[in-house]
This record gives structure tokens, C-alpha cells and sequence, in this order.
């Protein structure tokens, strides 16, 4: 499957760099915490480079690939250097890995964005098929509705979540119907297409919500932002976790950390 | 609401009913598609990428497979025409019939046809037409548009297609399927054989033996083609595959992605008009090519969207299409191969079809159903950015601006100082805040709590104690 170019021999290294995306910076800093608690359990030596912002997905997906370049540039810049950039979203991961590339298609610094390219990783992608993590400690007694972000299609993400989750006691992976379906978040689709959006989001939380799960998950805090939103103003109140939050719970519950 | 986009608003309005016919038929399609491939195939993502490399093989190199093609069809006794445009194509066909002195055609189903719009053209001049895919047939009757490119009138239920009926005077008002089906039947076989000309489209063409592929469900095709003298075929030169060998490949994916079957129900391979020594078949064998700007999009950076072999499949699965329906595309070819294909052949009407691409969420769905493995969410990219280099307005309504955004973003100052002032946005209602994105955006969600930099402070923190 090539619908995403994810980069092979990507560097694995455990000491990384944390690309902490502009939403959890700003809405989610849990998510963000849980990630370098996750990678520090791990052993890695995580670096937070002060200068980032985003990825500049937002100006790619809405058509200014000028004003995505400009934040691409300066990702480029931020992030330098040789080690593995770890990403916890599959959206803005497969910005710098696939949608950059796009971009710059015409540019003269192409090279220097493949780069960086070259050495991001989805969080969980890095664990699983960086670290070679295929079981994951602790416990988390839940039913899990996990939502499946567009991003990790084609992705390895998709298979590594599944298979990392999987792997918890306790936790139960709920099935639920259209699960390949797209939650209707989309960047600047969910403001410029605000009545479609609404309804594919209508429909993504029904199928979620209906299997009755303790927890709705997803590795997307874009898609989080929109469905969770919508869950907020329909008062369906199922709590909402990212996969590092579940990850770092787990260790937490089984005393691990 | 002038902010959102024409697409979003036609969903928004869509007739209920209409809605529900076109969910539920693309949703029960996604999910037969989905269960006959993987029965067959355990690799089924293989298929669609050789098929993708063959396409793309094919289109890049049109100039050695076209004169290929001409050639054999021509020793194969076919009449072979390149047409620039679609009034070349309809003339072409207006005169074929006209110096057979032919009036009256039966037609199977083709996009191409709908493309060129040659069902008006012929009748303003005096031809007698009838669309003999049943589908197509109640288009016609409706005067109405497909709205999908394999189920041209997903958009209609059977109580809307028993009221045509019974108005066109097939019978009094039944909207028991096979009732419909077996009146249109009844109907069409005098058309049939009365007719002079059969029309088809072509599914796929042999550059190698200018043998024609005809898939059909209904045997509509055959029987248009049968009982006429002259058959008159009408394709773009995307059509064109390299080798007898590929047939087997393209039935393969064409069925199981469009209808989920394994094989369409009526396959023909036409190598030519009848022979000296077949009894029966057409005498007249003419083949169209049509380029109507395909050359310009085989120039363009989104080439890759001529690998289509017009499934429908990615249609099915968007949940764009799902909420739009296929009539709010504007245009011949509708959801996600629409949204990329139609700005691109519109010639100078590009800009009255730019915001095409702006209705997707990029979910990239179509391009992991599709059968010759087109990136549509790149193709849909690259006409976004398209659009905003060329400033189309209609494109960019409802986008936000994001010039000042990218600024604040590449600024790691300013970006800081944002995080910390953005805790002003918790103390005002969020409705109030003066933003046609954030207006759109509280339509129907909450926005979270701003929580900017608190990550940042808890990191550096606990370094400190490290330390």
C-alpha cells in the first residue's frame, strides 16, 4: 500500500527530538506530556526544540502552499540535526514525510525538507517499528472505540496502534460500523464546509458511541478537536483519550510509572 | 453564510430522500466492494497498483500507442476519427449517420457522450436517440442528469422512477422493480430494432490488437450494437491499454470496484464490423477518439487522474459525495475523480469549476479504493494550490487567510507570546469571538480550553528539578 510514502531506514535512535504540533501546544498539553512520559519509560533522551510552532499543514491542506512552505522552512531550521522527530499525530507526521515533499516539489530546498522528512516518525510508528515494541506493560480496564485518522492510512501507524493496543490487559478494542470513514475534520474543510462536516461527524460519533466503549481514542488531535467538539455540544460525555495518554496510563496503572 | 462553499450548501439543502438513496446505495457498494476483493484477491492493493502502473505506462506514452491503435483497428476494418473538441466529435457523428442516411440511434451508456452533451446535438438536428441502459433511459425521460457515473439516478428512488413511467405512458403507476424493468424492456426492443445506428463508448481499447472492450450489465450494449448496420464507438484516448493480456487485469478490477462483482455481466471484444464470412453484425465500424482537452491535462501536474477507467468506486466511498450527491459537482463527472477531473476540462470555464477540489476532507479514501491507484488527495492538492496562485475567488470562499498565520508561525516569538495570550480566549464566550473560522467552527462544536504553553512550562520545569 503506497497511498503514503512513509520514508524507510528512518534513524531510531533513542534520542529524539519531540515535534509537539501547534494544537497541543496550544488546547492538549497532556497529550504532548504523556508523549515524552511514554518515551522517556522507554529510555529515550527527549529534546524539545523552543523555537517550534507548526507543521504547516493547515496553509498545505487550504490550497497557500506559499504560506505552508514558510512554516515548513522554519520547521526545517527548528528540527535540525540527525535525530529521529517524533510526531504525536499522524497528520501532522505525514505533513513533514509526505505532504512537505508535495510542496516543494519546485523548490531549491528540496534536499534539506527531505531531510527532515527522512527522519519523522509517528509516535506510535516509532515505537512499534523504531524501538521493535511489540508488547505494551501495565493495564487499562477499557472498552476502546478507537478512531483510525485519515493520516494513518497507508500508513504503518494504522497496524502498529492496533497491534500496540491490543497487547494491553484489560483493554478491549471495540469493532464499530465505517470505521474508514473520515470524521469530517479535514483542516480548513470543517470551517469552509461547516454543514458536511458536521454531518460526517455526526455520523462518525454515532458509530463510535454506539458499542457502548468506556473510552473514544485516536492518535489525531485534529479529529479529536472537531468530534470531540461536537461530542462537547451534544452533552455525550465518553471520555477522550490519545493513544500516548492511553500508553501512559497503562504504565501508570500497572505501577510502571 | 456567503463564506461557505457552493458544494457544502447544496448538501446542506439536498432533499432528504435524496440524501438517503445516495448514502445507502454508496455505503452497501463500499462495503460489497470491499468483502468480493478481499475474497478474491488477499492482496488486493497489488492489483490496483499494477493496474495504476500500466495506466500511467499507457498515458505517457499516447503517442506511440494512438497511431498503434488507429493502425489495427483500421486492418481490422474499422473507420478511425480524431476529434480536437466536442463539437468535432458530434459532427463526426452527425455525418456519419446523415451520409447513411441514418435518423434514427440506440445508445448504451457512455460518460463520454454525456461529456460531448451529443444527445442534444443530434436531436436539434433531427436525429432520433434513445438511451438504452435503464438507468440512462430514465435520465433521459426525466430530462434530467446522471448523478453518479456507473448508477446515473442513485439520486431517485423506484416511486420517483414508477411516477416517469406512468407519465411517459409506460404503464400505469408500479414501482415493483421488475415491472419497471420489464416495461423499459418492452419498450426498448422496438427501439432496437427499428434503429439504424448503435452507439457504445468503449471500456478499454487494445493498442496492440484494436480490440474494444464493451462492459455492460444489462446487454444493452450488444443489442444496440447487433441488429444495426452501423456502430459508431465514442472514447477518450485515455482508453487505451497496451495489450490483450491487460483485459484480464482491467474486468477484473472494473466489476469488482464498480458493482462489486467479479465480472460484469456482458463482456464484448469487438474486432471490427462483420466479416465477409459472419452472417450477422454491423457492416459499419467507426471509432471516435476524443481529446477535449485531455492532452492539456496529460501536460498538467495531474496527469495521473487519465488512469481513470470510470468505476465509480471512490464516488461510493466519499462521504463528500455521500452528503452532496453527484448534481452539486456541476459537471459530467461528480465526487472525488470529478472534483479533479472537471476543472480540468473545462477549458476557459476552469474558474466556475475551481472549488471542486475544495470539497474534500482529504481523507484519501477514493485513492484507497481505487482501482489504478490514482492520488487523488495530491491531485486535489495541487489544483487547491492552483486556485490560490491564480487568485479564483469562488475556489477560496470560505478558506481562512492564512498569510498572517504562516507569519506567526515562523516567528518563534511571536508565536510565544500567542500562547500566552491566547488565555484571554477563555474569558469571553467563544461565540463572541470575531472570526467567520471561528463562527463556522462553533456551527456545531465546542471549542476546547486554551492551554497554551503549559506543556512547554511543565517540561522546562521538571528539567529544572532534574537538574
Amino acid at each position: 500500500m503506497s497511498l503514503l510514502h512513509t520514508p524507510t531506514n528512518r534513524p531510531a535512535t533513542k534520542s529524539v527530538q519531540l515535534m509537539t504540533t501547534c494544537l497541543c501546544d496550544t488546547f492538549y498539553p497532556d497529550v504532548a506530556q504523556a508523549t515524552v512520559e511514554v518515551l522517556e519509560h522507554l529510555g529515550c533522551d527527549v529534546e524539545l526544540p523552543d523555537a517550534q510552532t507548526c507543521c504547516g499543514q493547515p496553509a498545505f491542506n487550504g490550497g497557500d502552499w506559499k504560506s505552508s512552505r514558510k512554516v515548513v522552512r522554519h520547521a526545517v531550521k527548528t528540527f535540525a540535526g540527525d535525530k529521529p522527530v517524533i510526531v504525536p499525530s499522524g497528520s501532522c507526521a505525514a505533513m513533514l514525510f509526505h505532504g512537505s515533499l508535495l510542496a516543494f516539489e519546485k523548490e531549491s530546498d528540496l534536499p534539506q525538507v527531505e531531510e527532515l522528512a527522512n527522519r519523522t516518525w509517528e509516535f506510535v510508528d516509532f515505537l512499534v517499528n523504531g524501538l521493535g515494541i511489540d508488547r505494551w506493560p501495565g493495564r487499562f480496564d477499557a472498552k476502546i472505540s478507537f478512531h483510525s485518522s485519515c493520516h494513518l492510512r497507508g500508513s504503518n501507524s494504522k497496524a502498529a496502534i492496533q497491534k500496540l493496543l491490543a497487547t494491553i490487559e484489560g483493554l478491549e478494542l471495540l469493532p464499530f460500523d465505517e470505521q474508514e470513514q473520515c470524521c469530517g475534520f479535514g483542516g480548513t474543510f470543517a470551517v469552509s464546509f461547516p454543514n458536511v462536516s458536521r454531518e460526517m461527524g455526526t455520523l462518525k460519533i454515532e458509530n463510535l458511541v454506539k458499542p457502548g466503549p468506556d473510552v473514544v481514542g485516536s492518535a489525531d488531535m485534529g479529529c479529536m478537536m472537531h468530534f470531540g467538539g461536537m461530542m462537547d455540544s451534544k452533552g455525550i460525555g465518553v471520555e477522550r483519550m490519545h493513544v500516548a495518554q492511553i500508553l501512559r496510563d497503562s504504565l501508570k496503572n500497572g505501577g510502571l510509572l | 453564510m456567503k463564506s461557505w462553499q457552493p458544494i457544502d450548501l447544496v448538501a446542506r439543502d439536498l432533499d432528504k430522500e435524496v440524501k438517503q438513496s445516495t448514502y445507502l446505495a454508496s455505503k452497501i457498494k463500499t462495503e460489497k466492494r470491499v468483502a468480493i476483493l478481499e475474497q478474491d484477491y488477499p492482496d488486493a492493493d497489488l492489483l490496483r497498483e499494477t493496474a495504476g502502473r500500466i495506466k500511467q505506462h499507457t498515458i505517457e506514452n499516447l503517442d506511440t500507442y494512438l497511431p498503434k491503435a488507429e493502425e489495427r483497428l483500421k486492418e481490422n476494418g474499422a473507420q478511425v476519427y480524431f476529434a480536437a473538441d466536442a463539437a468535432a466529435a458530434n459532427e463526426t457523428v452527425l455525418r456519419i449517420m446523415r451520409e447513411n442516411s441514418a435518423s434514427r440511434m440506440v445508445k448504451s451508456k457512455s460518460m463520454v457522450t454525456e461529456e460531448i452533451e451529443m444527445l442534444p446535438f443530434l436531436e436539434a438536428n433531427g436525429m432520433e436517440i434513445v438511451e438504452t441502459d435503464l438507468g440512462e433511459f430514465i435520465v433521459q425521460i426525466d430530462n434530467d442528469h446522471p448523478s453518479h457515473i456507473v448508477t446515473p439516478i442513485i439520486h431517485k428512488n423506484r416511486r420517483q422512477i414508477a411516477e416517469s413511467f406512468e407519465r411517459e405512458g409506460l404503464g400505469d403507476y408500479n414501482d415493483d422493480p421488475e415491472t419497471i424493468t420489464r416495461r423499459a424492456r418492452a419498450y426498448l426492443r422496438r427501439k432496437y430494432l427499428d434503429a439504424d445506428v448503435g452507439l457504445t463508448g468503449a471500456n478499454f481499447i487494445s493498442a496492440e490488437s484494436g480490440r474494444i472492450a464493451i462492459c455492460t450489465n444489462e446487454g444493452n450494449a450488444r443489442f444496440s450494437v447487433a441488429a444495426n448496420r452501423i456502430h459508431i464507438v465514442v472514447a477518450g484516448i485515455e482508453k487505451l491499454i497496451p495489450s490483450d493480456r491487460d483485459f484480464a487485469l482491467f474486468l477484473n478490477l472494473i466489476g469488482r470496484s464498480a458493482t462489486a462483482q467479479q465480472l460484469t455481466v456482458y463482456n464484448q471484444f469487438i474486432n471490427g464490423p462483420r466479416a465477409a464470412n459472419q452472417p450477422h453484425g454491423p457492416e459499419q465500424l467507426h471509432v471516435i477518439f476524443l481529446d477535449n482537452g485531455r492532452s492539456e491535462v496529460l501536460a498538467s501536474e495531474c496527469r495521473e487522474i487519465l488512469r481513470c477507467i470510470r468505476c465509480g468506486a471512490c464516488l461510493n466511498v466519499c462521504p463528500v459525495f455521500r452528503q452532496a450527491g453527484g448534481h452539486a459537482y456541476r459537471s459530467v463527472y461528480p465526487g472525488p475523480v470529478g472534483a479533479v477531473l472537471s476543472p480540468l476540462l473545462a477549458g476557459n470555464r476552469y474558474p466556475e469549476l475551481a472549488d471542486l477540489p475544495k470539497a474534500s476532507s482529504l481523507c484519501g479514501a477514493c485513492n484507497e479504493v481505487c482501482p489504478v491507484n490514482i492520488p487523488i488527495p495530491e491531485l486535489l492538492l495541487r489544483l487547491r494550490d492552483r486556485a490560490k496562485r491564480e487568485k479564483i475567488s469562488k475556489a477560496n470562499k470560505g478558506t481562512p487567510s492564512l498569510g498572517l498565520w504562516a507569519t506567526l508561525c515562523s516567528q518563534p516569538a511571536m508565536w510565544k507570546t500567542a500562547l500566552s495570550m491566547g488565555h484571554g480566549m477563555n474569558y469571553i464566550p467563544t461565540e463572541m469571538i470575531p472570526h467567520p473560522a471561528a463562527r463556522a467552527w462553533q456551527h456545531a462544536r465546542k471549542l476546547p480550553k486554551f492551554r497554551g504553553g503549559e506543556f512547554r512550562k511543565w517540561f522546562k520545569n521538571r528539567k529544572n528539578e532534574q537538574r
